[in-house]
């Protein structure tokens, strides 16, 4: 039972000491040239100025929870989808339920408006 | 007809009340929003009646379950007398509950629909917890549950305090979904497994590993006792029951707290009934500590609706007697209690709301001077809701506290029983000063009360409160013969009769 995981155990091993590996070479290859530019926490974006908690429009929070149902929903009917053939109609009938409930939502949420941004 | 728990489309008919009130839920939801708000939405009005409608489908699915029994092994909610008791006590308070919304929806514009259809979500898993025998199942359920209540407490969006209250629920909520979820783990590393009845009998067979039973029973009991709001776990109770829209506070000092009683209930007299002596003198103290400290708070209250959180808070250690004394006496006065308890809670917060001008305006106490002579019949109700939740002889709260105690006396809690009348009589004084302002003083201005209103709905969920509560109040047997034929269904599943205390 034990001995099926060694696999995975170096599969784990390598990866990892691949990763390390990498930041240590180049750690120690590479050339220092610190200007005040790089040293920024975005190199090569905005500059960051004023408080982290901005005020935003609650409409992108919508967004975000949409995301997440329809998100959430990839992460169950994947599975399923994978063994569709083989699991029958039953299965077939329960995520048909589940999909018809989100639907529900996402039919509450388009004649409530959710979905226009202006 | 005989459910045969090998197919599995008869599951879904085991789940039946569950079903037609989900499925209701989604109506009403979709129901408030179909139409474009200048083509005329439904009113109010009609989306409480829609779900009114619902829960009357669900009552007769519930009933006709009676006539159902169960064979081919179990799936994870039960087909027993237990749970379909348990499912009335639900189904009136969400009843009584929306009954008394209607006008305060449409006054204070809240979104009917939602408010609707989030209380028939959270009955629906109100039925599932109290329905479940794992342990699983409870906590999906109590989420369920849970999170639409959340939402129903701060559904009064333009409301400060019920955007405080909402949130301050969440929070402590999600904080004890933790611990009863830790629970669950350690007892499935103990016992290996999830399911109540199995639970039972490996912690008989002595195989459960001790300290991870142990474990895991104090987080479920942590967990359990947040859900009640027993004292020391009770913090968020006054702010969250004042905050809330009143007609909601009414739901959840009923249903969710019936719910939890009933699981609370179930997995530790089922499951934990073996090891009774570790967990017994712990609910013992919880029950003493939470019938005397809430009373006391109650006293200094000035404002009704702080006050019958208070009192809310008060009646679940009245209950919690009846966990500690863990026979079926015991048992049966619990479910019977609960029962009472949902209408003459309901129908106080019912007088409150009208009182309160249908909003959240006259709260306090002094608001309640010279109501009875000024509008009679709404101060005849208020004055048998009070002398229920206190215990007067002739009320449905009367013989419940009366069939708790016979409860904790046949399991020889001689000290607790005391301490429970004690703490009945403290309540009385609380109770009866809104009677003695209602009755014996004077209304400051002639109209003082004109504001007051009451609804049709409202009028008849009061009527049938105040009905109920004295007929089980002169006739006890009707009510406590039905719980008292549902527990034996409990225990006898269970196989665990008349465990004497040592």
């Amino acid at each position: 039972m034990a001995e099926s995981y060694v696999p995975l155990l170096i599969l784990f091993a390598l990866s990892g000491a691949t990763g390390l590996g990498f930041l240590a070479i180049s750690h120690i290859l590479n050339p220092r040239r610190p200007t005040p530019q790089k040293d920024m926490p975005y190199e090569s974006g905005m500059i960051p100025l004023g408080d982290t908690r901005a005020r935003f429009p609650v409409k992108f929070y919508v967004v975000a929870i949409s995301f997440i149902v329809f998100d959430l929903e990839t992460v169950f009917l994947l599975p399923w989808a994978v063994q569709a053939r083989e699991l029958g109609w039953g299965p077939f009938l329960a995520v048909a339920l589940f999909v018809v409930v989100l639907a529900v939502g996402l039919i509450y949420e388009w004649r409530k408006g959710g979905l226009e941004w202006e | 007809m005989t459910l045969d728990f090998s197919t599995p489309a008869h599951y879904l008919v085991a789940l039946l009340p569950e079903l037609v009130l989900s499925l209701w839920g989604m109506v009403v939801l979709l129901a408030g929003v179909w139409k474009k708000e200048e083509e005329g939405r439904p009113s109010a009005d009609d989306l409480g009646t829609l779900s009114l409608v619902g829960l009357l489908l669900a009552a007769g699915a519930n009933g006709w379950l009676y006539t159902a029994g169960s064979t081919g092994g179990h799936g994870m909610v039960t087909v027993d007398e237990f749970r379909l008791f348990a499912n009335w006590i639900f189904l009136v308070a969400a009843f009584l509950s929306i009954s008394i919304s209607f006008t305060y929806v449409f006054r204070q514009r809240l979104q009917a629909a939602e408010t609707y259809s989030l209380m028939l979500f959270a009955v629906v898993g109100m039925m599932l917890m109290g329905g479940s025998h794992n342990l699983i199942l409870i906590f999906l359920a109590l989420e369920l549950m849970s999170v639409a209540v959340y939402a129903l407490a701060a559904i009064n969006r333009r409301d400060r305090r019920s955007a405080e209250a909402g949130l301050k629920y969440f929070l402590l909520g999600a904080f004890s979904s933790g611990f009863f979820l830790y629970g669950i783990a350690l007892i499935y590393g103990a016992t290996g497994t999830v399911d109540v009845l199995q639970i039972q009998r490996v912690v008989i067979q002595g195989e459960a590993v001790a300290g991870l039973l142990f474990g895991g029973i104090a987080l479920l009991a942590v967990g359990f006792a947040f859900k009640v709001a027993a004292v020391p776990f009770h913090m968020w109770t006054p702010d969250v029951y004042e905050g809330a829209p009143t007609p909601v506070t009414a739901f959840m000092a009923t249903g969710v707290k019936a719910a939890a009683f009933v699981a609370f209930l179930r997995v530790f007299l089922v499951a934990f009934d073996a090891v009774y002596e570790t967990w017994y003198s712990v609910f013992w103290w919880l029950a003493a500590v939470t019938m005397v400290a809430a009373n006391l708070m109650a006293l200094v209250q000035s404002n009704v609706k702080r006050m019958l959180a208070y009192s809310s808070i008060a009646h679940g250690g009245y209950l919690l007697v009846a966990l500690v004394a863990a026979n079926e006496t015991a048992s049966a006065a619990l479910l019977f209690y609960l029962l009472v308890y949902a209408l003459m809670n309901i129908g106080a917060f019912a007088v409150v709301v009208s009182v309160a001008r249908q909003g959240e305006e006259r709260l306090q106490i002094e608001d309640y001077a010279g109501l009875g002579w000024q509008k009679p019949a709404l101060g005849v109700f208020l004055t048998v809701f009070l002398l229920s939740l206190a215990g007067f002889p002739g009320t449905g709260g009367f013989m419940g506290k009366i069939f708790l105690l016979q409860g904790a006396v046949d399991s020889e809690l001689w000290v607790l029983a005391v301490v429970l009348v004690m703490a009945t009589l403290i309540s009385y004084w609380y109770y009866l000063r809104v009677a003695w302002y209602m009755w014996m003083k004077e209304a400051p201005e002639a109209e003082a009360h004109a504001g007051v209103m009451t609804s049709m709905p409202m009028k008849v969920a009061l009527v049938t409160a105040v009905g109920l509560v004295l007929f089980l109040g002169l006739f006890p047997s009707v009510g406590l013969g039905v719980a008292e034929r549902s527990v034996a269904a409990l225990f006898e599943a269970a196989g665990t009769m008349g465990r004497v205390i040592p």
